[in-house]
């Protein structure tokens, strides 16, 4: 395995009491996307800001293309970097074109190429139609093109978006992702920062899991599903009470439900195999969990956890 | 070094769309020809006065009028970029914090700079046009000079102010309250400190204390020249113990750099 492009070592933040990041390890690779997923004040921004170099780590390491993102030395590695914030208001009083400009500039391009590039990634992401116009007559879709854009300067080789579909319709969604696979296959990294999460599966390689500072989980959808053990839905039609009647497959049903079965991942097939093997099943319908389901339940594990603890922490305190 | 460019570029360009090079020109224009042809009318004649009367009633409304308009161009540049969270992305561009400031300073810095120059550099040559002396030129250039220095000095200032604070509103009000510590309160308290107090300070020590307001440097470069009869107050006094003009636009551009530095320092200290 090659070097990681982004790797944080047990960094964590701290702002007096408070700790924003918790003892964080995680690497990223070359053409890897990883999705960051957790609620409000999570750490989620205060993590983009520590890769970004915009702040330091209070306690260990943080290296991006193998040096210190706020050392000195790492200046020219920013112009590789691209950044979409979770709330950006550009400068209203300037057009389209002339915002994406400036920043072209400012990423290094000369003023030949910078007003080309411009275009080019306005074009991109849909907006050439309202370039000449003033960004405050912007829908927020809009705007969030604009950012986008604006992150996608100079083919990056390290992306962090955050909050990157918010407000777009689901058109520009596709148009998006389909751009964020294309980066990937271009060898790009990719974080994406995200409250869940619809559509999202697909398109990333790994997840991370972070709750109040801390990671409550990482690893590929399939890693998080088996740690996570949560049961296989299937729903067979046509069946009509044949399930209850079978000794076996009656331990499965729902008390809610009397059509569906909850089955648990390592006994996915042998259920299925014996469902299919009924007479009058006509369809049948199956479901693993989704990473919505999987965030939800790391999620209420770790409330359930830092409740069994607070009273005795209490007491020791 | 084109990071600060193209920063300043942009600033200026600003400068340019939101009509504020024209109106502060106008202001100037306006303000200096007025008092140039109006400036005797208290004692009954209208047209062109002495040059050291003109001079002398430019400085003082100018005095007030600078910094104002440079704390009202500046205020906002940080926290403004900053409630927007455009600050934070261009930490995270290849430009480090003092090329941002410095290209910012560099761009509001012309706007003030260009106005100044056009709007009272007008009226100079109405004057001369009027009076046909070439005197007119060393007296203004050295008014023009000294009034952007002023106008950098407090676009500095109001740099520390914009990055001092979090709420756009509270810079605006710490910017009022600048200008009024600045501009008025400043001489009120000197001239308290003259009158009130018996043998409170010298007049070695006034001067000295007046270094610490670039308001008063301002007036004290453009008065200690002028025949006595036109000024008055606490300058007068101060004027006695003169200050060679070098030591004065020395002492005016160290008001501009040493906020400037402290912004830069501040600014590096800042966490996003």
């Amino acid at each position: 395995m090659n070097t990681p492009l982004v790797s944080l070592v047990e960094a964590g933040i701290s702002y007096g009491q408070l700790d924003a990041l918790k003892s964080m390890t995680m690497s990223l690779n070359e053409g890897e996307v990883l999705g960051l997923f957790g609620h409000n004040g999570a750490g989620k921004t205060t993590m983009m800001k520590l890769i970004l170099g915009v702040i330091s780590p209070t306690s260990g390491k943080v290296e991006v293309m193998g040096m210190a993102p706020d050392s000195k030395e790492a200046w020219h590695c920013r112009s590789k970097v691209g950044y979409l914030p979770e709330n950006v208001s550009f400068y209203d009083q300037l057009t389209g074109l002339e915002v994406l400009t400036y920043f072209t500039k400012l990423k290094g391009f000369t003023n030949k190429y910078a007003k080309k590039q411009a275009m080019d990634l306005l074009e991109q992401v849909g907006i050439t139609h309202a370039m000449k116009r003033q960004v405050k007559t912007y829908s927020k879709g809009m705007r969030q093109r604009l950012g986008l854009a604006q992150a996608f300067i100079g083919e990056p080789k390290l992306l962090l978006l955050d909050e990157p579909t918010v407000g777009l319709d689901p058109m520009a969604t596709r148009d998006f992702y389909k751009t964020v696979d294309q980066l990937k296959s271009n060898g790009s990294s990719i974080i994406l920062c995200s409250h869940v999460l619809p559509g999202v599966e697909q398109h990333i390689d790994r997840a991370m899991i972070l709750s109040s500072g801390q990671l409550l989980a990482m690893g590929t959808l399939a890693e998080l599903r088996q740690q996570a053990a949560l049961p296989v839905v299937i729903k067979p039609s046509g069946l009509n009470g044949t399930v209850a009647q079978d000794t076996r497959l009656k331990g499965f049903l729902t008390d809610a439900c009397q059509h569906t079965l909850l089955v648990p991942e390592e006994e996915k097939l042998t259920v299925l195999k014996q469902l299919l093997s009924l007479d009058g099943l006509n369809d049948i319908h199956v479901e693993s969990a989704n990473l919505e389901q999987v965030y939800q339940h790391f999620l209420s594990q770790h409330e359930l956890l830092t409740n069994e603890l607070s009273p005795q922490q209490i007491k020791g305190g | 070094m084109r990071q600060i460019f193209t920063v300043a570029n942009k600033e200026f360009h600003d400068g340019l769309r939101n009509r504020w090079l024209v109106s502060i020109t106008l202001i100037f224009a306006l303000l200096s020809v007025g008092l140039t042809y109006f400036g005797a009318a208290a004692s009954g004649a209208v047209g062109v006065t002495s040059l050291s009367t003109t001079v002398a009633s430019l400085a003082s409304l100018a005095v007030f009028l600078i910094p104002l308009i440079a704390l009202l161009l500046s205020y906002d540049s940080f926290v403004g970029e900053q409630e927007s969270g455009t600050l934070l992305l261009l930490l995270t561009y290849p430009i480090s914090k003092s090329q941002l400031l410095l290209g910012k300073f560099i761009g509001q810095g012309s706007i003030i700079a260009l106005a100044t120059l056009l709007g009272f550099g007008a009226s100079a040559i109405l004057l001369y046009f009027q009076l046909g002396d070439t005197d007119i030129f060393s007296a203004f250039g050295l008014f023009i000079v000294s009034a952007i220095l002023l106008g950098l000095s407090f676009t500095a200032i109001s740099y520390l102010i914009s990055l001092s604070v979090s709420e756009k509103s509270k810079a605006a009000g710490f910017a009022l309250i600048t200008w009024f510590l600045f501009a008025l309160a400043f001489d009120l308290a000197l001239l308290a400190l003259l009158v009130g107090v018996e043998d409170g300070v010298t007049q070695q020590g006034l001067t000295q204390l007046m270094m610490l307001n670039p308001t008063d440097i301002f007036r004290l470069v453009n008065l200690s020249g002028l025949d006595s009869s036109d000024v008055n107050g606490a300058l007068a006094v101060a004027i006695n113990a003169s200050l060679s003009q070098f030591q004065l636009i020395s002492a005016l551009i160290a008001w501009v750099v040493l906020p400037l530095t402290l912004a830069i320092f501040i600014f590096k200290k800042k966490t996003l």
